[in-house]
């Protein structure tokens, strides 16, 4: 199994014809043939998208994301749409009811997201980011950019706010020999759809998914967060073999690190808060991000 | 983006919130002329810089008990004698940092009779994910110590984006605010004018620390510290243009015309990272191993040969830099590509430290080739723990 996305989940792309999405919606194609059902673009409806592989792969493009997701019965978007016109792409698509939105762009307003959040708490829509590298189940299905080469089928359920990251655990859980069953970016800006509480639920509840790697960042209190939300379910029976990692410790206050979200500010949001609320909540947080692998497997070991 | 307390007044006072009549001088020639401008018999004297805490800080070019950043003046000839000893000199504050900033703008303003002191400001709350005014009776200190040793002072509210700021809301507000009769009127107004500010002009933060209620019972903005969302500013040239780049690090300036995220830190190990939580992590195992990250730097996803020169350029500006590492998970980012922009960086800059490569990910090994067979003295890394030990390891055995 798996939480989210399979072999079955039919994909449209909004913003298919420009070049990040062309690239990323032939990559997906070539991993394991993520289905990738129809592109939509609002002055380009009716034209066909040409790939550049082999046997060159074409995509209907449509000019709504509701008249894409009646031809195509499709159930996720990813959305690649730049900045300015992201959030109104989102908004587009709560409103044609797709049920899973998986937004890449990077440098959306955080004006805009309040307003995207208010009409996907009205609506049955997930949204997975902004600004996050988008979501994997191994041998199944892509949605976003993550290197597929690094992934193996396997026990390990990967949540994590930073991209490159995500690509750590998942790299050295492969390495492990443990493998994924699905890894999901949530990305890095302070406002978004999906957090990490609703992703560790899935795991929770996720039979295939043995253990979680769950990666942190300076910044807001989504860890401590979900340590409470651990710590809750832990009482009610519900645990899984946890580990996790923080990054941002050596980062100064006031500053935002890259990721909009990533900046301690007024005292709140420092690493060594978050990894004390984690440890709590039983997880094992490594020091080291080269060692996210190696401290699950200890924790699996006992 | 930040900018100066005389500019968010300005921001501000276009909306229509009470703030004091003031003039903004650069240097102190002006200043009498400036101080004219407004009624007296009081005018405050403002050291303008992007820091907080200039009251109680000190000028370092000054005695020990000179006054601090922002002074009382009581005649035209003291606001003109304060404006000669402020201007030019260096304020040190508990935000500055020991170096301090140079003060080259100072705001002068009209005095007020304070009654009491509150605490109002706007943010971004993630956890609901809309804008929350958080407001307290105890203006004029830190609200951090006042939200560790009293947070039942403190009222956090979230502000429904389709609803706005509701005569509910705002009655709320005054009320933890304690206002009453005609400062009450002013609060009601005033709320909704500072929430339309801030989702109009993408702020992030808007800090009016004192808010105050005045002698004669109305209530005035007395400080305002604005920060504005940095992805926003593509619809907001007029706030662009009230940046001040004396206020930032040069190196910082140079990376923000090339889209790189870079942060100068005090270490001397530079690093070259893709990815915000991968550059951060780095600086972390660099920490772990016992040596200091001389800056965060984030490449991003699609960065090009250029861009990855031009990062290369900036670290090895750093005088402090003792030794370079380069970590490259690539995912959409191809480690050739890197390698490449590695390797035509040190042949234009030259290389005069250790430096460090970690590549992983697609093309790997095409990134590992290039930079083999480039001739140059890199240091290559199995992993991540690797080439942190190693470049620790490199800087250490230096000196």
């Amino acid at each position: 199994m798996s939480i989210l996305v399979n072999k079955d989940t039919k994909v449209i792309v909004q913003g298919l014809t420009g070049k990040t999405g062309t690239f990323h919606t032939e990559q997906a194609l070539e991993y394991y043939g993520t289905k990738m059902v129809a592109g939509v673009h609002p002055k380009k409806g009716g034209e066909m998208w040409s790939s550049g592989l082999d046997g060159a792969a074409e995509l209907p493009i449509f000019a709504t994301v509701g008249e894409a997701r009646e031809a195509t019965g499709a159930d996720a978007s990813v959305v690649y749409v730049p900045p300015a016109g992201a959030a109104a792409a989102i908004i587009e698509a709560i409103d044609a009811e797709i049920p899973f939105i998986v937004c890449i762009t990077e440098g959306i307003p955080v004006m805009d997201m309040v307003k995207v959040k208010a009409r996907l708490e009205k609506s049955n829509s997930r949204l997975l980011g902004p600004n996050c590298p988008g979501i994997l189940t191994p041998e199944e299905c892509k949605i976003g950019i993550m290197p597929g080469s690094i992934f193996k089928k396997g026990s390990v359920g990967v949540v994590s706010r930073s991209g490159t990251l995500t690509y750590e655990a998942v790299f050295q859980t492969t390495n492990a020999g443990l493998g994924q069953t699905t890894a999901v970016g949530i990305g890095g800006d302070p406002v978004k759809g999906t957090e990490f509480i609703d992703v560790l639920e899935m795991f929770l509840a996720d039979d295939a998914t043995e253990s979680i790697i769950m990666i942190g960042e300076i910044g807001g209190s989504a860890e401590e967060d979900a340590a409470q939300f651990l710590k809750d379910e832990a009482k009610k029976g519900r645990s899984k073999p946890m580990a996790g990692f923080i990054a941002g410790r050596t980062a100064p206050p006031g500053r935002t690190m890259g990721h909009a979200g990533a900046v301690i500010s007024g005292g709140k949001g420092g690493a060594e808060d978050k990894i004390a609320a984690m440890e709590e909540a039983g997880i094992r947080v490594s020091p080291s991000p080269a060692k996210l692998g190696e401290t699950l497997l200890e924790v699996l070991k006992g | 983006m930040n900018i100066h307390e005389y500019q968010a007044k300005a921001v501000l006072k276009e909306y229509g919130a009470p703030v004091a009549e003031g003039v903004a001088i650069f240097s102190a020639d002006e200043a009498e002329a400036a101080a004219k401008k407004l009624p007296g018999p009081l005018w405050v004297v403002k050291s303008q810089i992007h820091a907080g805490g200039r009251g109680k800080g000190k000028f370092k070019e000054l005695g020990a008990d000179a006054k601090g950043g922002v002074r009382l003046a009581f005649s035209l000839e003291e606001v003109v004698a304060n404006a000669k000893e402020m201007l030019g000199n260096t304020l040190v504050t508990k935000q500055t940092g020991p170096a301090g900033k140079v003060v080259n703008r100072l705001y002068i303003e009209d005095g007020a009779d304070i009654e009491r002191e509150l605490y109002l400001s706007l943010l971004v709350d993630r956890t609901v994910g809309q804008v929350a005014f958080v407001a307290s009776t105890e203006g004029g200190v830190d609200i951090e110590t006042v939200a560790e040793e009293t947070p039942e002072k403190i009222l956090t509210l979230p502000i429904d984006p389709d609803a706005g700021v509701t005569g509910e809301a705002a009655g709320k507000l005054c009320d933890a605010l304690k206002l009453e009769g005609e400062a009450r009127a002013d609060g009601m107004k005033i709320f909704p004018i500072l929430y339309k500010a801030f989702v109009e002009k993408d702020m992030s933060l808007l800090e009016v620390n004192p808010l105050i209620v005045m002698k004669n019972g109305r209530v005035r903005l007395l400080d305002a510290k604005v920060s504005f969302d940095g992805n926003a500013l593509f619809r907001h040239p007029e706030i662009v243009e009230l940046r001040d780049i004396t206020e930032e690090d040069d190196k910082e300036i140079e990376a923000s015309k090339h889209d790189l995220a870079y942060v100068a830190l005090d270490g001397d190990i530079g690093c070259m990272v893709n990815g915000a939580g991968l550059a951060m992590a780095t600086m972390d195992i660099i920490k772990l191993y016992g040596a200091e990250p001389a800056n965060f730097l984030d490449v991003g996803g699609g960065a090009s040969k250029e861009k990855v020169t031009a990062a290369f350029k900036i670290i090895t500006a750093d005088p402090n830099v003792k030794g370079i590492l380069v970590n490259i998970f690539g995912g959409i980012m191809r480690c050739d590509v890197i390698a490449e922009g590695v390797v035509a960086a040190v042949k234009e800059v030259g290389l005069q430290v250790p430096l460090v490569v970690r590549l992983e990910g697609t093309n790997v090994q095409l990134g590992k080739d290039i930079i083999n067979n480039s001739g140059l003295n890199v240091i290559a890394a199995d992993d991540l723990d690797d080439a942190a030990q190693k470049i620790v390891a490199a800087v250490k055995g230096g000196k």
